[in-house]
């Protein structure tokens, strides 16, 4: 009994370790590609369509009813916390008119990951 | 200038909590409370509009789109559509009836719809009283969100201008059809998981790309509605059902129950205002 449970501790603390360490290097450089296809994804009105709400730098005719999306990277240094608001708005705000992009299925969690990737470089 | 003023009286209020309608369930207030709760809060929301101005939808709200529109409206597109629903009003039926038969031989019937009927036991709206005047005379009905439809309605809504907007809730099998109207109106529904509020409460007036959302209230006000995007006068219910698709959810029919229950909550919000149609819209 306490063999299995500290068994399986080990086991969560290792997967930890090993999600933890494929994403560290992720967040220190994010590749050019991914950068590009997270801005695709972004500015597509079938996909993200960020802009239709958010000003976002080089965007055209941005909507207003987000809060621009500036100094990303000092204003959301926890990446979970950025993943979180783009997979589901109203967890932290259930009233919020920001569609659910993970929850709704609207983007896959790597197209997620992708627009962070962009949202980075802002 | 004026538009900055309004951008800013928007922007300052994007962040206003509607949990006052939103949070709530639909029993949970009565139609008077909210008839003063939507109307005052979007006189807050837009300082410096008279309530009878809301009836002119986002142009109201945003003086370059209103420019424009006031130009468009000095040779309005759907004049030729309302001479067109005069001569459906004065032709004959196959029985030698008329529309008028069924409507006092007045076309300024605007102001008595939508309304309960108490003896079916549900709100009937005008196209479809225009229908059943039609079937009773032995005519087809017509198709409710476009064509020869919006002729007859722009006639109609013509000569009814002015009248103001009354809707009322006679008693609690009415009230029953204005409480699912208003829990339509903020069910969260399609892939986009938006409500009518998320865009038309929470966000009037603001941008969402090119497009400026208009307010809630005032909405009832004009149709028939002239859409340089559709090229031709639609209905209510067919803006209804193209708001729907953006939210990525199913639209329900026009004149289905759902339609005419949101029908009977969204004009009862606009008691007051006074009918305006047939407009024209972007
Ligand atoms: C229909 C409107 C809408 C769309 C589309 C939308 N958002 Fe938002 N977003 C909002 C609103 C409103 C907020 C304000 C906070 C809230 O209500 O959750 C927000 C907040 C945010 C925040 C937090 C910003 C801050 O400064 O706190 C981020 C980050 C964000 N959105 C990213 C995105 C991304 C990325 C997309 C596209 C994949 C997107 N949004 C699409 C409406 C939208
Ligand atoms: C994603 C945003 C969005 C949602 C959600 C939405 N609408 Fe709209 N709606 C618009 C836009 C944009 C327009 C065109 C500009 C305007 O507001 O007149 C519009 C126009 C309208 C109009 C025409 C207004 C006029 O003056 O001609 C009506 C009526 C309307 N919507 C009702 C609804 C109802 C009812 C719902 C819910 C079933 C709804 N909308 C959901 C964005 C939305």
């Amino acid at each position: 009994m306490r063999n299995t449970a500290r068994h399986a501790t080990i086991a969560l603390s290792l997967a930890a370790l090993f999600t933890g360490a494929s994403l560290m290097p992720q967040v220190a450089s994010a590749s050019a590609e991914s950068v590009a296809k997270g801005k695709a994804i972004a500015w597509n009105r079938k996909q993200g369509n960020c802009l239709a709400c958010h000003v976002m730098a080089g965007g055209e005719s941005p909507g207003t009813i987000g809060p621009p999306l500036v100094a990303m990277k000092s204003r959301f240094p926890d990446r979970k916390k950025l993943f979180n608001q783009i997979y589901d708005a109203t967890k932290s705000n259930p009233e919020t008119r920001m569609p659910p992009f993970g929850t709704h299925k609207i983007l896959s969690n790597a197209q997620i990951e992708a627009v962070i990737d962009y949202l980075y470089t802002l | 200038m004026k538009m900055t003023k309004l951008a800013i009286a928007a922007m300052c209020c994007a962040l206003v909590s509607t949990g006052a309608f939103a949070g709530k369930k639909a029993t949970d207030t009565t139609p008077e409370q909210d008839l003063k709760t939507y109307q005052s809060f979007f006189l807050k929301r837009f300082p410096g509009v008279p309530l009878n101005e809301f009836g002119n939808g986002v142009y109201a709200v945003n003086s370059i789109w209103r420019d424009n529109w006031k130009a468009i409206e000095e040779f309005p597109p759907y004049d030729p559509m309302i001479d067109e629903g005069e001569t459906m009003w004065n032709t004959p039926f196959a029985n030698g009836k008329t529309y008028g038969s069924c409507f006092n031989n007045d076309p300024a019937q605007r102001k008595n719809y939508p309304y309960w009927d108490d003896a079916r036991k549900m709100v009937v709206t005008l196209p479809m009283a225009i229908n059943e005047c039609r079937t009773k005379n032995g005519e087809k009905p017509l198709k409710y969100a476009k064509g020869p439809i919006t002729r007859i309605l722009a006639y109609m809504a013509y000569k009814s201008r002015g009248q103001k907007i009354n809707v009322v809730i006679p008693n609690k099998d009415a009230l029953a059809a204005y409480n699912k109207g208003k829990s339509i109106y903020w069910a969260r529904r399609g892939q986009l998981n938006f409500n009518c509020g998320s865009c038309h409460v929470q966000s009037s007036g603001q941008h969402i790309r090119t497009n400026v959302i208009s307010p809630a209230l005032g909405q009832a006000t004009g149709w028939p509605t002239y859409r340089s995007k559709w090229g031709d006068l639609g209905t209510l219910h067919r803006r209804f059902m193209g708001c729907m698709k953006q939210m990525r959810a199913k639209p329900f029919k026009p004149q289905s129950e759902e339609f005419r229950d949101l029908e009977y909550f969204l004009t009862h919000m606009s008691n007051g205002i006074a009918f305006n149609g047939p407009s024209a819209r972007e």
